[in-house]
């Protein structure tokens, strides 16, 4: 479903993101992981065609990123991070604005849509609240809400439960295993016990490369009985 | 092109979610208005036109449209909703011509809103309504170009502050390129025909030909195609 094959994006002489491929499935969960500024955004915008890569390819659905942008896009849920929305819109106001825009022009279906949405990240008391006077985890459960109002076939969320409380990090990341089913996902996340709870592969970069592709079972095994951030500590010693 | 208007949509409406438009709209009239009654003479002048309201537009554009322009990407920019918008299935040049059509309307309905001054002339005098209609469309292409060439160097940076003087100071040339004054002090050293010229690439000829009701060609295809090239270079830049 999504392909990566040889990603590099430099920014001035740093690499932020150097030689990444990897594969995703449809009912892959895809755990990413690394320390900061590891460049797991970085290439994630690339994914999303945000950014274009200095060299390699992503491609989505067969797709090219940089050969057909608008196609990859309609194919993809991205929640960005620190989920930016436009803050003087209310909720309901900016995710009619997103369903129209990902097509759903009949004023019934976007309706639908929406509500789903609203419905499904628990944003009903906040509907008609302006986004810029939302706290912190009700502003990321909009992100999340534009990402799967369309039910896209793929999902790339960077750090969707930041900011959540711990009610709605279980809410979320059940949901995300529901949608999962017939999707690929690509989320990127520095809890580890998420990954564990809800991944069916991880990927650890650091400083732009991958340095570990295998199932969550494999990288528990790695030190049978350590804390998974102590594996994550001896596997990123490189990064600062 | 079904992908513009939803843009458009959000991008006209956002100015009225603020106070901001209505300020704006409160200037532009108070200003529009009172240069024409206080320095322009319109009553002393005695004659049933709208000649000494529509000769201070330029000068009026100068400050207002870079006003009006400064947001338009720089703070999509800042906010990090760029990133949202250019992940959504649109093309770069269908987003910056939602924008450019939105923010254009609002000037206009700005202009609009002087309407009143060619009906007090209409029931003081006897007019001629073709040369008024003349003069709004000639403000009108000329709002819309300054506006393009504004919407170009809103994209350039993330600063709205930036965007303004920048705006500014864009505007301020291409006005004394054509401004009189400034014409004939270039008169003392050049010839005629270089003169004529370099008045021709500036904004005020055509304008005051067109507001004085000589709609020629080729002040239409000069407004058309300073829009259409501050317009691509406002895609480029944001392409990049
Ligand atoms: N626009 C930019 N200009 C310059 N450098 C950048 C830019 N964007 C990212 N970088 C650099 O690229 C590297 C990777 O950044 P990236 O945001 O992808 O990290 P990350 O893995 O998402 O980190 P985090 O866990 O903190 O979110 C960092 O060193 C960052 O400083
Ligand atoms: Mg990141």
């Amino acid at each position: 479903m999504i392909e990566v094959k040889g990603l590099v994006k430099t920014y001035g002489n740093k690499r932020a993101v150097d030689g990444v491929s990897f594969k995703v499935n449809p009912g892959d969960i895809l755990g990413f992981l690394g320390p900061n500024g590891a460049g797991k955004s970085t290439t994630m915008k690339m994914i999303t065609g945000f950014i274009r890569p200095d060299a390699g390819s992503a491609t989505v659905a067969g797709i090219d990123v940089t050969r057909d942008p608008v196609a990859v896009k309609a194919k993809i849920g991205y929640l960005p991070e620190s989920a930016p929305a436009y803050g003087e819109m209310t909720v309901l106001e900016f995710l009619r604005f997103i369903a129209e825009i990902r097509g759903f022009r009949a004023k019934s279906a976007r309706d639908e849509r929406v509500e789903r949405a609203i419905a499904r990240t628990h944003l009903e008391p906040v509907r008609r609240q302006t986004i810029e006077t939302l706290s912190k985890g009700y502003k990321q459960r909009v992100g999340f809400a534009q990402a799967l109002l369309h039910e896209p076939p793929c999902l790339v969320l960077d750090e969707p439960t930041d900011g959540l409380d711990p009610n709605q990090k279980n809410e979320v990341r059940s949901l995300i295993k529901t949608m999962a089913k017939d999707r690929a996902v690509i989320l990127s996340t520095h809890i580890l016990e998420e990954v564990d709870a809800i991944c069916t592969r991880i990927i650890l970069i650091s400083q732009g490369k991958v340095v570990v592709d295998e199932t969550p079972e494999a990288f528990r095994a790695r030190k049978p009985g350590a804390r998974l951030d102590e594996i994550f500590r001896s596997l990123t010693k490189g990064d600062a | 092109m079904s992908q513009i208007t939803p843009v458009f949509k959000r991008e006209f409406l956002g100015y009225f979610r603020s106070p901001v438009a209505y300020v704006f709209l409160i200037v532009f009239l108070v200003a529009s208005v009172g240069l024409a009654f206080f320095i322009g003479g319109f009553f002393r002048n005695n004659q049933a036109s709208l000649e000494s309201f529509f000769v201070f537009h330029p000068w009026l554009y100068l400050l207002l449209v870079p006003a009006a322009a400064m947001r338009l990407w720089a703070e999509e920019k800042r906010g990090g909703t760029l990133e949202l918008l250019f992940t959504l299935p649109l093309t770069t040049t269908q987003a910056v011509l939602a924008k450019f059509f939105a923010a254009w309307l609002f000037l206009v309905l700005g202009l609009l809103l002087t309407l009143p001054m060619a009906f007090t002339v209409g029931w003081l005098g006897d007019p001629d309504w073709g040369v008024i209609v003349s003069g709004y469309l000639g403000s009108a292409l000329l709002a819309g170009a300054c506006l393009a060439v504004c919407s170009l160097i809103s994209a350039l940076t993330k600063n709205q502050v930036i965007a303004f003087v920048l705006g500014v100071i864009a505007l301020l040339v291409l006005l004394f390129l054509g401004w009189s004054v400034f014409n004939q002090l270039l008169s003392g050293f050049l010839s005629v025909g270089a003169v004529d010229f370099i008045a021709n690439l500036g904004v005020i000829p055509h304008f005051e030909a067109i507001a004085k009701g000589i709609i020629d060609a080729r002040s239409l295809a000069y407004f058309g195609s300073l829009i259409a090239l501050a317009l691509a270079l406002n895609v480029a830049a944001l392409d990049r």
